[in-house]
């Protein structure tokens, strides 16, 4: 699904954020990705969803080089990749329905077709009854569920998620976390950053370690730590 | 269609809709954008308005001089109907030679009529005006010579053609002298000219100005919502999604600007008006200032459109492409 063929990454200025990072995510599998503040993460999750592009080496997603993808295709395959982020980036002068349709609108759908799939999606969230709240109405766990919504309301193979439990406390982490789950048992790949280690210490789920950019390990949760 | 994953449809495809629907919807969504961008004016009422009326405004000064010069062509035209020859004719020529030159001219296709004043009429004339009577009694012979009076045809009236004609009647081996009254004609075709060339050059600045003010606005409504733009780019808005509303608030900038113009056009020549009315009074005059008719209110209407939509076209091409995701 995702697939990083030596790839580094060095930023304007000279800072090299990744370097010879290679690693490959099945189709269906659900991976995080941790290290220290600074190690890349944030980079990894860039370069997969085209707001960055690498310096040396490859990145494809199913197959397709991101090399290939114009400027004018990056809009369209970013509609294939759900996409989670730490301060959710809600439009907060809009209400929950419209930031969650906000993919939909884009993409053309009528407005009766968009709203059986903003219900559907904020049914799977909890979060049918909040419709027509405003963001800054909501809790901070509320705002990243609303963002989580907004994510997968197109039913994107794809999933991203860059620190989706940054500012929660451990329970609403782990409510988070289990939303994720749920919708890789439907097949959708994930991909989690987070430095978070009590987090997925509990799980067993595949972990991507980077350390200065570099891959320093990559196994089960157990063997990284 | 999807680009990275092949079986995966998107969006309108998915849900199997028509295409005339789709069709449809394409208008639906673009009046659902337009109604949109008008509450995007709502949300900032005081700037909106400013860029309105500053377009408005700006189109108002070549409006009013482009009526003002319409009118003085009306007037332009009345005075060129009066444009006349005057040929001294030789006074060795015989009067055969100068009945025979008289048809000729009168013949001549840029001619419209030749009027010929034989040198007794002329005499007997002025004798009967003058009140010198006795004087020219006393003349051996008649000073005056065979005039002829020459009005060309509609399309050598004006200034410059009938200067051409007038050199040409010159040449002729009966004319002595030849005289055009132009000069009056002339001064008043290089002020009209002036003010035409003018009007289109301060026309076109203000155009320039009008675009710059439109995309300025558009510009700041742009980094205004730098951050929704970022938001929609990251889920998969394409340039254009996000360009559009943009470019129709710059088309009701100028559907606005342009009802401005209308109203700012006819208060001003409502009050030119009145003091054109007491100069036209002056001369005896049936002058009066006409406004601007249906078409031209269309056509000021279109290019205030116009300009509101090359505005705001030319700022969204330039900042909403810029806005990169972060
Ligand atoms: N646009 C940029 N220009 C220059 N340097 C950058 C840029 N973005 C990131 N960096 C640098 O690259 C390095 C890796 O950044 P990245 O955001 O990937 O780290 P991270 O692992 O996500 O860290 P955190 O856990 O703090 O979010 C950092 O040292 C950062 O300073
Ligand atoms: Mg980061």
């Amino acid at each position: 699904m995702i697939k990083f063929e030596q790839v580094s990454k060095v930023y304007p200025g000279g800072f090299k954020a990744l370097n010879n990072v290679s690693f490959d995510v099945e189709p269906g599998e659900m991976a995080f990705l941790t290290g220290h503040s600074g190690a890349g993460k944030s980079t990894v999750l860039k370069l997969i969803s085209l707001m960055e592009r690498p310096t040396a080496g490859r990145v494809l997603i199913n197959g397709h080089d991101l090399k290939r993808i114009q400027r004018k295709q990056i809009a369209y395959a970013r509609r294939d990749i759900g996409m989670i982020f730490q301060d959710h980036r809600l439009l907060m002068d809009r209400t929950v329905f419209d930031n969650v349709a906000l993919p939909l609108m884009i993409e053309g759908y009528s407005l009766s077709e968009a709203r059986k799939r903003v219900q559907a999606a904020l049914d799977k969230v909890g979060l049918s009854d909040k419709i027509r709240h405003y963001p800054h109405m909501l809790s901070g766990g509320e705002q990243q569920r609303v963002g989580i919504a907004r994510a997968v309301v197109n039913k994107p193979p794809l999933l991203l998620a860059d620190e989706p439990t940054g500012n929660l406390d451990p329970k609403l982490s782990a409510e988070i976390i289990k939303l994720f789950e749920e919708f890789n048992r439907v097949g959708v790949s994930v991909l989690i950053a987070t430095h978070d280690l009590s987090l997925i210490a509990r799980l067993r789920y595949r972990t991507l370690t980077l350390k200065e950019g570099r891959m320093i390990s990559d196994g089960l949760t157990e063997e990284a730590l | 269609m999807s680009v990275l994953f092949r079986s995966r449809q998107q969006g309108a495809q998915q849900v199997k809709i028509s295409g005339v629907r789709r069709f449809f919807m394409f208008f639906v969504h673009h009046a659902q954008q337009a109604v949109g961008s008008l509450g995007q004016l709502a949300r900032y009422p005081f700037a909106s308005l400013m860029t309105m009326a500053v377009l408005g405004l700006s189109l108002t000064l070549p409006a009013t001089l482009y009526v003002i010069v319409k009118n003085t062509d009306n007037v332009g035209a009345d005075f060129q109907q009066a444009s006349e020859i005057t040929l001294f004719l030789h006074k060795d020529l015989t009067a055969q030679e100068v009945q025979t030159f008289a048809k000729r001219i009168d013949l001549s296709p840029e001619i419209e009529s030749a009027t010929l004043i034989g040198k007794e009429q002329g005499l007997a004339d002025f004798r009967a005006r003058s009140g010198f009577g006795d004087a020219l009694d006393t003349l051996q012979e008649n000073p005056l010579p065979d005039v002829l009076r020459v009005i060309p045809r509609e399309n050598y009236r004006s200034a410059a053609a009938a200067q051409q004609l007038l050199q040409q009647l010159e040449q002729e081996r009966e004319v002595e002298q030849a005289r055009l009254d132009v000069d009056w004609l002339e001064r008043f075709t290089a002020i009209v000219d002036l003010v035409r060339d003018a009007f289109l050059a301060l026309a076109l600045l203000l155009c320039v100005a009008v675009v710059l003010i439109v995309g300025n606005t558009i510009r700041l409504n742009i980094s205004s919502k730098r951050d929704e733009i970022m938001v929609m780019k990251l889920v998969g808005a394409t340039d254009a999604y996000i360009q559009r509303p943009f470019l129709y608030t710059g088309i009701w900038y100028g559907l606005v600007g342009g009802v401005i113009t209308w109203l700012a056009t006819a208060v001003l020549i409502m009050w030119l008006s009145g003091a054109v009315r007491d100069i036209a009074e002056l001369y005896d005059s049936q002058f009066t200032l006409t406004g601007l008719n249906l078409t031209e209110m269309a056509v000021v209407w279109g290019i205030a459109v116009g300009l509101g939509l090359v505005g705001s076209y030319i700022a969204v091409r330039k900042h909403v492409t810029a806005i990169e995701p972060q």
